[in-house]
């Protein structure tokens, strides 16, 4: 697609020529550009190459004269830190988790808002808790899920079980987070399979329906192999989501008694090495093998999608 | 067999029973947690933890003791500045870097392209440590300036606005430029009124964001003074939280506003999330 716009765009560029010139366009796209590049250059490109730079360093923000090149010692500490290891545990079964959970619900609910009526109305609901603030959902859900909250009121209500102190728990406190994190993003990528659902050609279904399927086997058989790319990037998305996990944790696990370890994730970690502790060279370091990790995610999305066009 | 007793609406298109009870019981999944928050926000403190209030003891006063006695004023109003300013700041700068990518010819043009779209893979966070430093540098550290300045460009909207820039016909373009126009005419007056959609969309996913941003503002609004919304809520809720009903009642202050603005805009909303899910 892309070869055939420059295509189109060389053809008529010679036309444009004529009344514009080269020179003058040229200056006008550089002017148009200029305040994205000048943010580009200073609060992304530059710091990115500050930050590698630091990451070979023992660099501490309280004492930045004691700073010395340490080679690779940052990056083999990480893989030594139990704390980092921990996090990096954690955030991985988190997004083992919490993707494949919201990434079923999400076409689940997808399937059903189209086909009801009310459509808009449920739509509406289900967005709600994805344009809600971390930092709000966090707070609704530590008041839910109290030893004496509303979960646990309806549980014993409804079964007789009495249910835990959950973001106090070391079994059910990481559990809880990732539920809730489940909760907040599910409407988010329902909005994304509901547009691709769009596009799937009604012929499809008709022709599957003259062969006798219907109900599941449609969705077997159609729907779910149809939404493929999509769930690919829904996938990809909510595994880069997942990985960068911060606001949640960071609020629930402030507010919880339970040690640390049992809500330690990559992003938190991160910061309480750069911030609390001033380890900056350190905190760099895990920044980009957070970055790393990104990277080949994206790659594998990258990869995927090229093969399937090709 | 089947299919041929439902002219206007074939079997597979008609919903089933189960179909309306699943779509129910996840509304109220996603319903519940906010109204019983919002119910909470408005018992005394003394029956917070009852099921349900009697109806005459529901009151405000958790909403005047936290704006009275707490800065929440003051954070809102700060939430508000900021979130403005990025909102504003955003839409110029990716609307015009979407536009010379789109439609402008200039050396140098595809390599540019390729560096912001690579951008869009870099984990924010890895830049954490030195636009701390830098703003710290830069005397920028607790001010409006440090919580918005750096956040000014989304390498996602430059390249959603460059789709759709690239999708208004030439012949558009041709026409005005036979009247005369210049490049600056061109985008005012001719581009950006076709460009409504795709403003609609930028603003309200870029104010969403940074309303309910709070990594950022955590580190650069240091002084009580400088919180936004979230950054108070949650240091509201470190130290009070016995007084749930207050913490609701911040609750809602950060998140009312948004709904509000997103019941309104909902179509713009869903059409920007989904454009940049499907595109990005």
């Amino acid at each position: 697609m892309s070869v055939a716009n420059s295509a189109a765009e060389r053809v008529t560029g010679r036309g444009r020529r004529i009344r514009w010139s080269v020179v003058e366009q040229a200056l006008a796209g550089y002017l148009f550009i200029l305040p994205a590049i000048v943010e580009l250059a200073v609060f992304l490109l530059g710091p990115i190459l500050y930050a590698f730079v630091i990451s070979f360093k023992h660099f501490s923000y309280l004492d930045p004269l004691d700073s010395h090149f340490v080679g690779f010692l940052n990056y083999v500490h990480l893989f030594q830190d139990p704390v980092f290891l921990r996090a990096l545990w954690n955030t991985t079964v988190y997004a083992l988790v919490v993707v494949p959970v919201q990434t079923a619900i999400a076409m689940m609910l997808a399937v059903i808002v189209n086909r009801i009526r009310g459509k808009t109305v449920f739509r509406v609901i289900y967005y709600l808790p994805s344009i809600t603030s971390t930092v709000g959902v966090a707070v609704i859900f530590s008041f839910l899920f109290q030893p004496n909250g509303l979960l646990n009121r309806l549980l014993w209500i409804v079964f007789h079980i009495q249910g835990p102190d959950y973001f106090n728990s070391p079994i059910f406190a990481f559990p809880a987070i990732m539920a809730v994190a489940v909760w907040t993003t599910a409407g988010q990528f329902m909005v994304i399979y509901l547009a691709a659902l769009q596009e799937i050609p009604e012929e499809l279904y008709e022709a599957a329906a003259i062969d006798g399927a219907q109900g599941f086997a449609m969705l077997r058989y159609i729907t779910v192999p149809s939404l493929r790319r999509t769930t690919f990037l829904v996938v990809v998305l909510g595994m880069i989501g997942a990985f960068q996990v911060f606001d949640l944790v960071y609020v629930i696990s402030s507010a919880s008694s339970l040690p640390q370890q049992y809500t330690m994730t990559v992003v938190l970690d991160l910061f309480e090495k750069g911030f609390r502790t001033m380890q900056m060279g350190y905190a760099s370091a895990m920044g980009f093998v957070l970055f790393a990790i990104i990277l080949i995610l994206t790659l594998i999305q990258q990869l995927w999608l090229g093969r399937e066009d090709g | 067999m089947r299919m041929a007793t439902s002219a206007q609406s074939p079997s597979w298109r008609r919903a089933g029973l189960w179909m309306y009870v699943m779509a129910v019981i996840y509304a109220a999944i996603s319903l519940v947690p906010f109204l019983w928050s919002i119910y909470t926000s408005v018992k005394p403190t003394s029956e917070v933890f009852q099921l349900f209030a009697p109806w005459r003891t529901l009151t405000l006063s958790s909403y005047t003791s936290i704006l009275q006695n707490f800065p929440f004023g003051r954070w809102f109003l700060n939430s508000a500045i900021v979130a403005f300013i990025v909102t504003v700041g955003n839409l110029v700068v990716n609307t015009f870097a979407g536009y010379a990518f789109a439609r402008l010819r200039f050396p140098g043009r595809g390599v540019l392209f390729y560096v912001f779209l690579g951008v869009m893979m870099i984990p924010g966070q890895v830049v954490l440590v030195p636009i701390y430093m830098l703003l710290a540098h830069l005397g920028w550290i607790d001010t409006y300036v440090g919580l918005t300045v750096p956040f000014l460009l989304s390498s996602t909207m430059v390249f959603l606005s460059r789709q759709f820039f690239l999708g208004i016909p030439k012949e558009l373009e041709e026409a005005a430029r036979i009247d005369g126009i210049g490049h600056f005419g061109m985008f005012f007056r001719i581009m950006l009124p076709l460009a409504r959609p795709l403003l609609a969309a930028q603003t309200i996913l870029t104010f969403q964001g940074n309303w309910n941003s709070f990594l950022w503002p955590l580190l650069i609004g240091q002084t009580t003074d400088m919180y936004t919304l979230p950054v108070g809520l949650n240091s509201f809720y470190g130290q009070y939280n016995a007084y749930w009903n207050s913490v609701m009642a911040g609750m809602v202050m950060l998140t009312l506003p948004m709904m509000v603005v997103f019941i309104i805009f909902q179509r713009q909303f869903i059409q920007g999330v989904s454009q940049a899910g499907l595109k990005g």
